[in-house]
């Protein structure tokens, strides 16, 4: 159950995206930023943990929980230390992602030339 | 006056100018498609073992030059004119390639349109007796164009099915004064229509009106119907500009029939994955240099019309909001000896 509640769940987030892709106008851009966000609004009014609790990895795994991290560091660190924990712990829950995209992206342009 | 001009677009060469010897490289994935026993060369690497797609491309180029060169024993210096243009910022193929000849270079920019736009000016130099023979040259590059125009291919962008494939491939042709028998009779010289197109995947959709616009010039002004000709090509519409251009004739009172197609659908099988078809310079250059001169220098057809389209796309003013405007040139090409 827990399985099939994920894989329906990302899979919602999948079918959002490709009808946004498909519909609308909007860039690949657009909508990767668009969902970050979403999951940033969701995640600052509580609703996105709950999704989380509900769906897993479902709702841990799309970009949109990204967003959420963002601001939940964002408002932990802000809790903490006022308003300057804005800043300082927006990237708090997110720097082993953003991390790991560096070092791998850095390593894969070392080693792979591309090949069309 | 040796080149008479006909209503506002529309001018007949009158002192013979001729589509003499052609170069046609071709990419692997074109190498599978329905035309390529017309191709001089198939290259089975995108890179042709060069360190960036942009180097091949450039690499295709002076390979098309040199081959149309050396069918008609030509050396670089017996030539007036090096007109080329590309896909590629600052037409960066075709300035690198000019290094390689010592004459002229005139680089020209109408993006896919640059086949028959080089041809056009070509023909009307050395029809005015500015000249007696030009080399003329263009190029696209799937990897580059993607990466400069959309997105590298490596990202893996998932394109709608109204997208197109750019065509990797180089064309390259010598014009003349004497060396018949496929003649260049007519250029038209469209004019930019902005029919307020945003979607940079979908092109043809932006060129159908160029396209359909140039050709309505061209039979208004040279007298001619459709049914003058044997074929009747436009450059890199895909399917869905095709239908939307023969919906546009139509309206306009012209029915092409089957003697019309684009070279975008013509260049790659159904199956071989290109969604609506071939785009790119290289998509005219390969099927007009390739196939329809072939066709034509034989005798199998004796009058082809040929409209490359080309969209003015920049990405940095589609991403400040601006609409992609669309062009076209119509070019006459006849087989002499059959008149």
């Amino acid at each position: 159950m827990e399985y099939l509640l994920a894989f329906a769940v990302g899979g919602l987030f999948c079918v959002i995206g490709q009808l946004l892709f498909d519909l609308t106008p909007w860039s690949p851009g657009h909508i990767l930023t668009g969902f970050v966000v979403a999951g940033g609004i969701l995640g600052g009014v509580g609703l996105y943990d709950r999704l989380i609790e509900f769906a897993g990895a479902g709702a841990a795994l799309p970009i949109s929980s990204f967003g959420n991290a963002l601001v939940k560091g964002a408002m932990a660190e802000a809790a903490q230390n006022g308003i300057i924990g804005v800043l300082t712990g927006m990237f708090e829950l997110t720097s082993a992602g953003i991390t790991a995209a560096i070092i791998f992206g850095f390593f894969a342009a070392v080693i792979f030339n591309p090949r069309g | 006056m040796s080149a008479a001009k006909n209503g506002a677009h529309t001018f007949s060469i009158e002192k013979p100018v001729y589509l003499s010897f052609t170069g046609a490289i071709a990419g692997p994935k074109e190498g599978k498609g329905p035309l390529a026993p017309d191709y001089d060369v198939v290259k089975q690497d995108l890179k042709l073992g060069q360190k960036s797609f942009e180097k091949a491309e450039r690499m295709m180029m002076k390979e098309a030059c040199d081959l149309a060169l050396s069918k008609g024993n030509y050396r670089p210096e017996d030539l007036d004119y090096f007109i080329a243009g590309d896909l590629l910022n600052q037409i960066t193929v075709s300035g690198y390639s000019a290094l390689n000849y010592p004459i002229p270079f005139l680089g020209i920019y109408g993006a896919c349109a640059n086949l028959t736009q080089s041809m056009g000016l070509g023909a009307l130099l050395i029809s005015g007796g500015y000249g007696e023979r030009a080399l003329l040259a263009t190029s696209s590059h799937n990897c580059s164009a993607e990466r400069q125009y959309r997105y590298p291919t490596e990202y893996g962008f998932q394109k709608p099915c109204h997208a197109q494939w750019t065509v990797t491939g180089a064309g390259a042709a010598v014009i003349t004064a004497d060396v018949p028998p496929v003649r260049i009779t007519t250029v038209t010289l469209g004019e930019l229509a902005d029919l307020g197109m945003r979607d940079p995947a979908c092109l043809g959709t932006a060129m159908a009106p160029a396209a359909a616009a140039a050709m309505v010039y061209h039979f208004e002004e040279t007298g001619r119907d459709p049914s003058f000709y044997d074929a009747i090509v436009s450059g890199d519409l895909g399917q869905v500009g095709k239908e939307l251009a023969i919906d546009l004739l139509f309206r306009r009172g012209y029915n092409v029939g089957d003697i019309y197609n684009d070279c975008g659908t013509m260049i790659y099988y159904p199956h071989q994955q290109v969604n609506s078809g071939g785009s790119g310079c290289a998509a005219s250059a390969l099927v007009v240099l390739g196939n329809l001169f072939r066709r034509l220098s034989q005798g199998e057809i004796n009058r082809a019309l040929v409209v490359a389209t080309g969209a003015m796309h920049s990405p940095t003013a589609c991403l400040q909001g601006d609409s992609i405007p669309a062009l076209a040139y119509a070019v006459s090409l006849e087989n002499e000896t059959s008149q």
